[in-house]
């Protein structure tokens, strides 16, 4: 079930780059996907009543969550801020050329 | 395990508030309550360095949003019967493929039972191999840390890319 509530979420995402004009609305909706995903990747990895894999004294291996899909998860997370910093260049830099976020006004050809 | 569900939905409320707002800014407040919300569910999941990671990614895209989105409006709507083909076409595009998405999420393995192959080998060795008592930062840093070379070089180039984009002494007008 929980599953099924990431996935919505990442619907919306795709929704809302598939119908939206305006630039920066598409780029919120990329960003809705990627925690979409993350979401999605810490739910595979989680376990019924597990902790934090983190080694104390008194807790039991058996007992961790996965580590795996927590790790490549924070490398995700750093590289989509990377990404978004870029994507959000291009579109301030298309704003002050074209003064609009319309894409269907984006059209002519400058140079 | 309800906080988690309230939480999901949360985030769903959210993300159809940034998708429908006609405020751009409003829009990028509402994109923020999706990401803590995702934070905080991180950490009922078990997962407390993606939820540290998450919530200073998460300040730093509203700073960077908030300044590409000023005071615009997002006025654009639909007009002539062409974009209403066009939204048509992407609504059966979504239903398909989530048709096809629901089959498959039947084939994972049930929530709250993974299948831990490979990390049952990290967890056991991780102490002794690597002498982290974190066993994420053991995989990010030891055994997997070409990944991390990876990401720290998509992120170098990432960066490189905003600053050639933005700066403002670029070519000479002719």
């Amino acid at each position: 079930m929980l599953f099924f509530l990431s996935f919505v979420v990442f619907l919306i995402g795709l929704y809302c780059v598939a119908t939206r004009k305006n630039l920066l609305k598409i780029v919120m909706g990329i960003v809705i996907m990627e925690y979409a995903v993350n979401f999605f990747l810490i739910l595979l990895g989680y376990r019924m009543g597990g902790v934090a894999p983190i080694v104390t004294e008194g807790v039991k291996e058996a007992k961790f969550v996965d580590p795996l899909p927590q790790a490549m998860v924070l490398t995700s997370i750093v590289i989509s801020i990377a990404t978004l910093a870029f994507i959000v260049a291009i579109c301030i830099r298309i704003y002050q050329r074209y003064h609009t976020f319309d894409v269907t006004e984006i059209r002519r050809l400058k140079g | 395990m309800w906080q988690v569900y309230a939480l999901a939905i949360l985030m769903i409320v959210g993300s159809l508030v940034a998708v429908h707002t006609r405020y751009l800014l409003s829009a990028v407040i509402s994109l923020a309550v999706v990401g803590l919300a995702l934070c905080v569910a991180f950490l009922y999941l078990q997962a407390p360095d993606c939820a540290i990671t998450q919530i200073v990614v998460e300040v730093l895209a509203l700073i960077i949003l908030i300044r590409a989105t000023g005071v615009e409006r997002d006025m654009s709507e639909i007009k002539n019967r062409k974009e209403i083909f066009a939204y048509e076409a992407i609504g059966i595009f979504i239903i398909a493929f989530a048709f096809f998405a629901f089959r498959a999420l039947s084939y994972l393995p049930e929530f709250g039972h993974p299948v831990m192959k490979v990390s049952q080998e990290y967890i056991r060795k991780g102490l002794e191999q690597t002498g982290a008592a974190n066993l994420v930062t053991s995989v990010l840093l030891d055994f997997r840390a070409y990944d991390t070379l990876g990401e720290a070089t998509v992120l170098f180039t990432a960066i490189l890319g905003a600053i050639v984009v933005l700066r403002e002494v670029g070519r000479k007008k002719k």
